[in-house]
């Protein structure tokens, strides 16, 4: 596809794999590190619209996927980043896209993971839960202890 | 025995707050339906009042969640007495589908005390009205 | 500066959720804008990754009482993306047919609520009236007012039969002269148009800057519909268009959604005749999703939602990622209401449609520096109420 052939030749080995589900699904594999490049090119450079990230408890790391839709074509470029399990912490993107606030909010408060250099990183969906609980993470227990 | 005064001209007139706890909002949809002209049930001379101090019956839907369960409490000591309330819709009356999720706190009668429940997911109007008509009843 | 709080919320309920909005405010001007949710968190999510796959579309159904088949629509997409099913042709039909006939009900649900909010009560109990022929289609295919139940993996629950087509149809004829009637009136009606033009403008950079979706972007000149890009059930074997909008102000927003209806109809209408002519299952047997990942994109009444499953071969997802269309949506609010007065931030908030469900508010207006009470929630709507009143004298209208 010729937008991924961009911007595997604007990053060359910064793109560790690139796996296509079908024509419209296409999956990225990168490194934390060159995220905020990546999707400066992607949001700004190709036009894509940011949709949402996932973060993802693998129990051996934590997975975030940043979902970027180029509307024209119907194509969704998913990002693939893996993160630390135990120390997780990764750039925010929120420099670049206005809308990614309150997706990383979330994502801190189910998933505990924290993003570096964000705006207002608080709680705003569940303040009555103790510290520490996270309930997206596999091994949290099914409630909270009140 | 004589009727309390308070009682009896409650029953003429239900003023009813409609209070959503964490729904997916589709029982607070069907309240609304019973406004519209279809079911109207203005006839009956039931209001929709905008705040709880004006109300006489609670309509509660939804699971009360962890978050808004002290809130619930807080709205149901503001309602002046007697009042009632009726829980509405599965959520209310058992917790449905979302009884296993860690954000529940109800079903509602766990919260404040209940004097109807309306099962269904979502009750249609018609059993809503049905509903509250078993209440005037229970007042009696 | 002096400063005035006006938190609209918890009880609200403007919203999908009983949430929270803190306005500040220098006078009558909204300077910011702050957004506080979970109110309604009710952690579906995590309940997802503990059901069979083919229980999910039940619980997922809840997600909200007014999308309740645009999110199985988007989870039935990612499940067969995952496992790459391809779903019968009338199965294709019938989730198009349930899909645009419940697009019909939330807008008509949208432009009554919108009228109330400005003091419109007529256009309230109009719109709604309209809607319940529809709950009534609904109620004869699917066997529930809300909650229908249809979708499921690889295919449809239950079939439209032939002799309710005819039904269905003369039921929509009816609607497009009713519909076009009201469009008419909320259109041309110069009061409504000096409540919402020029109001609560989004431009085209706020759009890409938050991601909005659905009729706020395609009112802001933001040509995108999940439905036409991403073709999926029979949206690309019927003809029909998408509505757009320059202005990006509240009336477009309001035009977009009451021209989006015909369109509706018309999809529905191409639907039914195919229907009659296609034999066929309505659905292939899924008995094992292998493992992978899967995206589902459908563009709900409010735009498009987007589901993301994995699976690792078990019968239950790992992780199902959820993002519904006014949770990007909402965060537009603090481009759009920036600049506004307190009159117009109601109109503005209720023209994203946000899943809202009832007219009671439970809204007081405090001092930021004395926490003393200045006015609550039904002054905000009487505020609203009386500039719309005040409009109308200037344009000659009479009071009754």
């Amino acid at each position: 596809m010729e937008i991924i052939e961009q911007v595997k030749e604007k990053f060359k080995s910064k793109i560790k794999s690139v796996f296509f589900h079908n024509e419209k699904r296409v999956y990225l594999e990168i490194d934390k590190e060159d995220l905020i490049d990546v999707v400066k090119f992607i949001f700004h450079d190709l036009d894509a619209r940011f949709i949402t990230a996932s973060g993802i408890d693998n129990l051996k790391d934590m997975e975030i996927l940043y979902h970027f839709s180029l509307d024209s074509d119907g194509i969704v470029i998913s990002l693939r980043v893996f993160i630390d399990r135990d120390n997780p912490c990764i750039e925010s993107i929120t420099s670049i896209v206005k809308g990614a606030l309150n997706i990383e909010r979330e994502m801190y408060e189910l998933l505990g993971i924290k993003f570096l250099n964000h705006p207002g990183l608080k709680r705003f969906l569940t303040d009555e839960f103790p510290e520490g609980f996270y309930p997206l993470r596999k091994d949290s227990p099914g409630r909270a202890e009140q | 025995m004589a009727i309390d005064l308070k009682t009896k001209a409650l029953k003429k007139s239900l003023f009813v707050f409609h209070l959503s706890t964490g729904s997916c909002n589709n029982c607070d949809i069907e309240i609304l339906d019973c406004l519209t002209p279809r079911f109207d049930i203005e006839r009956f001379g039931m209001v929709l009042v905008g705040s709880v101090k004006h109300a006489d019956v609670l309509l509660v839907t939804g699971i009360g969640t962890i978050k808004n369960a002290e809130r619930i409490k807080k709205l149901y000591e503001q309602m002046p007495k007697p009042g009632f309330v009726v829980a509405i819709g599965a959520c209310a009356c058992t917790g449905g589908i979302f009884k296993e999720g860690y954000q529940m706190a109800g079903p509602i009668d766990k919260i404040i005390p209940v004097d109807v429940y309306i099962p269904g997911c979502p009750p249609k109007p018609e059993a809503m009205i049905a509903g509250i008509v078993k209440l005037l009843e229970k007042i009696k | 500066m002096k400063k005035v709080i006006v938190p609209i919320g918890p009880y609200h309920s403007l919203f999908e959720e009983p949430e929270y909005f803190a306005l500040y405010c220098d006078g009558e001007r909204v300077v910011d804008i702050e957004w506080m949710a979970g109110y309604n968190h009710r952690g579906i999510e995590k309940l997802s990754e503990s059901k069979h796959w083919d229980q999910v579309t039940f619980l997922i159904e809840r997600i909200c009482g007014i999308c309740s088949t645009s999110h199985p629509i988007a989870y039935c997409n990612a499940v067969e993306d995952l496992a790459k099913i391809e779903i019968p042709e009338r199965a294709k039909y019938i989730r198009s047919i349930v899909g645009e006939l419940e697009r019909l009900h939330s807008h008509l649900l949208w432009v009554g609520l919108a009228g109330h909010f400005l003091g419109y009560n007529t256009v309230f109990m109009w719109a709604w009236k309209y809607r319940e022929p529809i709950l009534d289609i609904m109620e004869m295919v699917t066997g529930n007012r809300n909650h229908y139940a249809m979708m499921k993996i690889g295919g449809v629950r239950r079939d439209i039969e032939n002799e309710d087509i005819d039904i269905i149809k003369k039921i929509l004829d009816e609607l497009k002269g009713k519909l076009e009637m009201l469009t008419g009136a909320v259109l041309d009606d110069p009061v409504l148009a000096a409540r919402l033009k020029g109001v609560g403008v989004l431009t085209k950079q706020d759009i890409k800057d938050y991601g909005a979706v659905g009729p706020v972007a395609r009112a802001s000149g933001v040509d995108i519909d999940v439905r036409r890009d991403n073709p999926h059930a029979a949206y690309n074997l019927v003809e029909w268009k998408v509505i757009t909008c320059q202005d990006g102000d509240v009336f477009s927003k309001a035009v977009v959604r009451l021209l989006e209806c015909f369109e509706s109809i018309k999809i529905i209408e191409q639907s039914l005749v195919r229907l009659k002519k296609i034999k066929g299952d309505i659905a292939i047997e899924v008995r094992y999703i292998p493992s992978g990942e899967g995206i589902g994109r459908y563009e709900a009444p409010r735009g498009e939602c987007y589901h993301y499953v994995r699976s690792d071969g078990t019968s239950r997802p790992v992780r199902h990622k959820i993002r519904a269309p006014s949770y990007v949506n909402i965060p537009t609010f603090k481009a759009s209401c920036i600049g506004e007065t307190i009159a117009d931030v109601t109109i503005i908030l209720a023209g994203i449609d946000p899943c809202y469900c009832c007219t009671e508010r439970a809204i007081t207006v405090y001092d930021a520096d004395t926490r003393k009470k200045l006015f609550d929630g039904k002054d905000l709507m009487k505020l609203s109420q009386e500039k719309t009143r005040k409009i109308k004298k200037q344009l000659g209208f009479k009071e009754k």
